[in-house]
């Protein structure tokens, strides 16, 4: 009788366990996972800031995406730069191709000189929260708020608030593009180092409503259209836009520029 | 039907089991940071809590009770819970990458989660049929889903708010939750109101 209490409820779990065990070491093989060594390998040589600028959802992805792809470049990491470039070549065994220096850049020029707030925001610190009232405490809702969210996601200190808005320091500046996701305007962007005329606004609206809220916003004149002789800087949605595959770095449109909204 | 009904309704709103219940706080705090992992965790936690209750009924009235076992439920119930979380583990692993490594620790951390143990004791406790369990086991997914999502957009507005340097992190995060759940104590009486 007591052999019986105790061996019954024993076999049921001995049996219990078996199936579980059966079941689960079937279900491994049928969806097992397979590690590629180069994987690893190329973890290792990337920074691991996981700052998506190679376009990829962190280090790891752009490491597997690198092994699955081969049409997937090794000059993808910018952080990394052309060290992590070659090493990654010397890995996949591919050949290696320089990666150009890539910085990102406020797209706004709206500084407390040249624009002003049309409410006094004494809310929480932060670019997203005063966003949410009224889009923002600046005459232009499309400009910087410079309450500097960009700030606290930049790991290399290369932003800082001058005269209102923020500024990012080139010579710092490694283009992991994290200021550009946090922005709440999207007013951030990547372009290649050697780029140097930059339109410096992102203000959408009719020229007469930009000029009211700004005196340095783009109010689409197409003056430097007309300027440029290389075809490479055009007019859409009230803004000026530049074809950098096309622009020679002249600066023509800049001093054409008759808000200076373009830098050279 | 209407019994179903006043049970998925129920186990939903009135008895959320982590609300009302105080079950499975553990995910609750630890995986409500953001909308996407959120979801993704409470649709991991629903698959659990049906397939065990699936599982464990039938080994109840089966294999433990005819055996005058049913003292021995509780270590039963463990195990086959255990197992489904390897199971979804695996899966996840295999096809959803960015959704396991969002999870981390909290995947595993599912088995002993009292929510699901929780909800595989009381069907045998209320003595629900096997049909009665599964709407159970769905209406206290569904319930842990609706707290979690809920709770996740407190928490991303409480982000975005000038908190007391005392308050922040997770003191604040237990206020908020102490506030949802004092709402849904609202919920009381609802059922009976409807279908009785």
């Amino acid at each position: 009788m007591l052999i019986k209490e105790i061996l019954t409820p024993a076999l049921i779990f001995i049996g219990l366990g078996i199936f579980a065990g059966l079941l689960l070491s079937i279900c491994s093989k049928v969806f097992a996972v397979e590690v590629n060594e180069k994987v690893e390998k190329i973890k290792e040589v990337l920074p691991g800031a996981n700052c998506g600028a190679c376009g990829f959802s962190g280090c790891e992805d752009y490491a597997n995406k690198l092994c699955e792809n081969s049409d997937v470049k090794t000059n993808l990491c910018i952080p990394g730069g052309n060290d992590v470039s070659m090493k990654i070549s010397e890995i996949l065994g591919t050949t290696f191709e320089e990666s150009e220096p890539i910085v990102s850049e406020v797209y706004c020029n709206g500084t407390n000189k040249v624009t002003g707030k049309f409410f006094d925001y004494q809310g929480f610190e932060s670019c997203s929260a005063c966003n949410l009232y009224y889009s923002g405490d600046g005459n232009c809702s499309y400009g910087c708020l410079g309450l500097g969210d960009c700030i606290k996601v930049c790991e290399y200190g290369a932003i800082s608030i001058v005269d209102a808005i923020a500024t990012i320091d080139h010579n710092k500046c490694v283009g992991c593009g994290l200021c550009k996701d946090v922005c709440p305007k999207g007013i951030i962007g990547l372009h290649k180092k050697a780029q140097k005329v930059i339109v410096k606004c992102s203000n959408c609206d009719m020229g007469k409503f930009t000029r009211s809220a700004c005196s340095v916003g783009c109010i689409g004149c197409k003056k430097c259209e007309k300027t440029c002789n290389y075809d490479a800087i055009h007019v859409e949605n009230n803004k000026a836009h530049i074809d950098y595959d096309k622009c020679t770095n002249c600066g023509e449109c800049a001093k054409a520029c008759p808000v200076n909204c373009i830098i050279s | 039907m209407k019994e179903m009904l006043i049970i998925l309704f129920s186990a939903i709103l009135v008895d959320n089991f982590v609300l009302s219940k105080f079950m499975g706080i553990c995910p609750f705090l630890g995986v409500s940071k953001k909308m996407n992992s959120a979801l993704g965790m409470s649709g991991a936690v629903i698959f659990v809590m049906l397939m065990a209750s699936a599982m464990t009924y039938p080994i109840y009235k089966y294999l433990l009770l005819p055996n005058n076992l049913q003292y021995l439920n509780t270590m039963a119930f463990i195990l086959i819970i255990a197992l489904f979380v390897q199971l979804v583990e695996i899966i996840l692993k295999k096809y959803v990458k960015s959704l396991y490594n969002a999870l981390g620790v909290y995947l595993p951390l599912i088995t002993t989660n009292c929510a699901v143990l929780g909800v595989t004791l009381l069907n045998i406790e209320n003595e629900y049929t096997f049909l009665n369990s599964l709407v159970n086991a769905l209406g206290a997914g569904l319930g842990f889903m609706l707290a979690l999502v809920l709770f996740a957009g407190v928490r991303e507005r409480v982000d975005n708010a000038d908190v007391p340097e005392a308050l922040k992190g997770v003191p604040i995060t237990l206020i908020a939750a102490s506030i949802v759940s004092v709402t849904f104590m609202g919920f009381a009486g609802l059922v009976e109101g409807i279908f009785k």
